[in-house]
C-alpha cells in the first residue's frame, strides 16, 4: 500500500508533524526511564541492588529498602487475582454461552461501566463501606472457621480492623474483574462456531463444550488478559491507598496493615524531607515502572499471539 | 448414577456457578454505584458549587475551587493531549502504514495506556515541579496529557484504519495531496470514532488522582492561576476522605457522586456514538 507521492511542501510539513507526535510516546518512555534512573542515582549509589532485599524503611535513620513494599505489592496482587480470575472467567462464560441474547448487551455494558468507575471511588467506597463490613462480619467469620486449621489460622491472626491486606485485595479484585472478563469474553467469542457445533452434535453438554473446546481454543487470549490485569493491579494506587494502612513490615497475617510501592509513593512522596529519602522513593518508582512495563509487555506478547492465531 | 446423569449434573453446577459469577459482577456495580448515589445525593446542595472550603473543622463551605480546578486541569490536558494523540495516530495509520515503526509505536502505546499513573506523577515531579520549586496546575495537566496521548493515539489509529482505502484512492485520482486527503476525507470518515476516543480518554483522565498528588497538589483557596498549586476534585476527595471531620466525609461523597456521574455519562455517550456509527455500516 506504500504509494509514492510527488512531495508537496505542505505534505512534508504535515507528515513530519504527525511523525513527531507519534514519536512522543517513545520519548515519554525513554524520558521516564532516564529521569527515574538519574533521580534515584543517589539511592542506587548508597544502597545498591541490596535495596531490593532490605526490609528497612526508616526515614529518621535514612536507611531504606524496598522489600516490604515489593512484598505488599506482590501479595495484594496475587490475592486479588486469586479472587478475580474465577469470577471474571465465570462472567465471560455466562455472557458468551449461557445468557439469553437480550441479556448479553446489558451485562456486558454493566461490566464495562464497572471498569469506568475511577479508582478513587473504589478506594473511598472501600474505606467507608467495605472496610466496616470486613471488620465486623467477614474477618471475624474467617477467623472463626480457620481457628482450628493449622497454618491457615496464621493467615487470620490479629484483630480484624478492616484496614488490611485482605480488604485491599478484595477491592483490587473488584477493580480488575472487568478487564479480565471483557478480554476473556472477546477471546471466547472468537472460537469458531463450527467446532462448538461439532461438539454439541456428538452429544457434549454446554459445560463440556466450554471446558474442552472454548477454553483450550482461547487460552492464549485469556492468559494475556490475566497478565494484563496483573499489570494493572501492580500499578493501582488509589483503590488500595485508603485501606492498606501504609505499614512497612512483612506481614504474615492477611489482617495486618501493609504497604505497596504505589501506596508508599502516594503517602510519602510529597512529604519526603531529605534528598536520600526522595531519591529512595524515586528508586521505588523505578522498580514499579520496570515491573509493570515487563508484565504489560508479556501481556501484549500473548494478546498479539492470540490475535495472530485467530486471524488465521 | 449413570454416566450421562453425572455429566448432566456437573454441567448444571458449572453453569450455575458462572451465573452466580455474573450476578456477583452486577452486585458490585449496583452496590458501589448505589452507595455513592445514596451518600452523594444527601450531601449534594447548591453551596457545594458556589462556596469555597470553610476552614478545617468548621461546618459548611463548598468545593467551588476543586470543581473549577478540575475543569481547568482536564481542559488543559485535553488541549495538549488530543492534538498530539490524533496526529500521532494519523502517522501510524497513514504515513507509516505497514511499516515496522508503526507497529512498534502502536504496541508501546498499548503498554503506556496501562503504565501506573503514579509513576507518571513522579516523572513530572522530577521534570517540572522540582526544577521550578513549586507545584503547579500545568504540571498536573501535562501529567494527565501523557496518560491521554496513548489512548487517543490508539483509537485514532484504529478508526482511521476502518476508513476504506478506496476512498483515499478516489481523492488521489482527483490530484489531491495526501495531507488534504487525510484532513478532508479520512478525518471526516472517521470523525465519530475519533470523537469517541477523545471522550473516553477525557473520562479516563478525569478520574485520575495519583498523577495529580505531587504535580498540581492541592489548594484550599479559589485559584485559577495554572502556575500555582490548584485544587482538583479527586485529590480533594482523597484528602477529605482520609481526614478526621464528618463534614469533610460528606463533601467527599458529594464530590464522588459528581465525578462518577460525569465519567459514566462520558463513557455511555462514547459507547452509544460508536455503536450507532458501526450499526449504520
Amino acid at each position: 500500500m506504500a504509494l509514492q507521492f510527488k512531495k508537496n511542501p505542505a505534505d512534508i510539513v504535515f507528515s513530519t508533524t504527525t511523525a513527531i507526535a507519534s514519536f512522543s510516546v517513545i520519548i515519554f518512555i525513554i524520558g521516564i526511564l532516564y529521569v527515574l534512573i538519574s533521580e534515584s542515582s543517589p539511592a542506587i549509589g548508597r544502597f545498591g541492588i541490596k535495596f531490593l532485599a532490605s526490609t528497612d524503611w526508616n526515614p529518621v535513620k535514612e536507611s531504606f529498602g524496598a522489600l516490604t513494599n515489593i512484598y505488599g505489592t506482590i501479595i495484594t496482587t496475587f490475592l486479588s487475582l486469586l479472587i478475580a480470575i474465577p469470577v471474571a472467567i465465570g462472567i465471560a462464560i455466562f455472557v458468551t454461552e449461557i445468557s439469553p441474547n437480550f441479556l448479553k448487551g446489558p451485562v456486558g455494558a454493566a461490566i464495562e461501566l464497572l471498569a469506568a468507575i475511577p479508582s478513587i471511588i473504589y478506594g473511598m467506597w472501600g474505606l467507608f463501606t467495605l472496610s466496616p463490613i470486613m471488620s465486623k462480619h467477614v474477618e471475624p467469620f474467617l477467623k472463626k472457621i480457620s481457628a482450628d486449621i493449622p497454618f491457615v489460622s496464621i493467615l487470620f491472626q490479629g484483630t480484624p480492623m478492616g484496614i488490611d491486606i485482605l480488604t485491599a485485595s478484595v477491592i483490587l479484585s473488584i477493580m480488575i474483574i472487568p478487564f479480565t472478563a471483557s478480554i476473556s469474553r472477546d477471546s471466547f467469542n472468537l472460537t469458531p462456531p463450527i467446532i462448538k457445533e461439532s461438539a454439541y452434535a456428538i452429544g457434549a453438554t454446554k459445560w463440556e463444550v466450554v471446558k474442552n473446546i472454548v477454553i483450550p481454543y482461547s487460552k492464549i487470549g485469556v492468559f494475556g488478559g490475566i497478565v494484563l490485569s496483573l499489570g494493572r493491579a501492580i500499578g493501582e494506587t488509589m483503590a488500595v491507598a485508603f485501606v492498606l494502612g501504609n505499614n512497612h513490615r512483612i506481614a504474615t497475617s492477611l489482617l495486618d496493615a501493609a504497604a505497596t510501592i504505589t501506596v508508599t509513593l502516594a503517602n510519602e512522596f510529597a512529604e519526603a524531607d531529605n534528598d536520600i529519602y526522595l531519591s529512595s522513593l524515586f528508586y521505588l518508582a523505578l522498580v514499579l515502572f520496570v515491573m509493570s512495563f515487563i508484565t504489560l509487555a508479556i501481556a501484549k506478547y500473548f494478546l498479539l499471539k492470540a490475535e495472530r492465531k485467530y486471524s488465521r | 448414577m449413570t454416566r450421562a446423569r453425572k455429566r448432566k449434573i456437573e454441567g448444571v453446577i458449572a453453569m450455575a456457578l458462572c451465573t452466580i459469577a455474573a450476578l456477583m459482577g452486577l452486585f458490585w456495580l449496583v452496590f458501589i454505584l448505589g452507595d455513592v448515589l445514596v451518600h452523594g445525593i444527601k450531601a449534594l446542595n447548591m453551596d457545594l458549587f458556589i462556596n469555597d472550603p470553610a476552614p478545617a473543622g468548621v461546618e459548611g463551605g463548598g468545593l467551588r475551587n476543586a470543581f473549577v480546578g478540575q475543569l481547568m486541569i482536564t481542559l488543559c490536558a485535553t488541549l495538549i493531549g488530543v492534538p498530539i494523540g490524533v496526529l500521532g495516530g494519523t502517522f501510524l495509520a497513514e504515513y507509516a502504514r505497514g511499516r515496522k515503526i508503526a507497529r512498534l509505536i502502536s504496541v508501546l502505546s498499548d503498554i503506556m495506556v496501562s503504565v501506573p499513573s503514579i509513576v507518571i506523577g513522579t516523572f513530572i515531579y522530577a521534570v517540572l515541579v522540582k526544577p521550578l520549586g513549586h507545584f503547579s496546575g500545568w504540571a498536573g495537566a501535562i501529567a494527565l496529557s501523557i496518560i491521554m496521548i496513548p489512548v487517543v493515539l490508539r483509537t485514532t489509529e484504529d478508526m482511521l484504519r476502518l476508513v476504506p482505502w478506496t476512498l483515499r484512492e478516489a481523492a488521489f485520482a482527483l490530484g489531491a495531496p495526501y495531507y488534504k486527503v487525510i484532513i478532508q476525507i479520512v478525518y471526516r470518515g472517521a470523525s465519530t470514532g475519533i470523537l469517541t476516543g477523545i471522550l473516553l480518554s477525557i473520562a479516563r483522565v478525569s478520574g485520575e488522582t495519583a498523577p495529580l498528588l505531587f504535580t498540581s497538589f492541592n489548594n484550599s483557596f479559589f485559584a485559577t492561576d495554572m502556575n500555582k498549586p490548584i485544587a482538583s476534585l479527586t485529590v480533594t476527595i482523597f484528602q477529605y476522605a482520609m481526614g478526621p471531620y464528618e463534614s469533610w466525609h460528606t463533601q467527599a461523597w458529594a464530590a464522588s457522586l459528581v465525578i462518577t456521574l460525569s465519567i459514566l455519562m462520558l463513557t455511555v455517550i462514547g459507547r452509544l456514538l460508536i455503536k450507532g456509527r458501526l450499526g449504520r455500516r
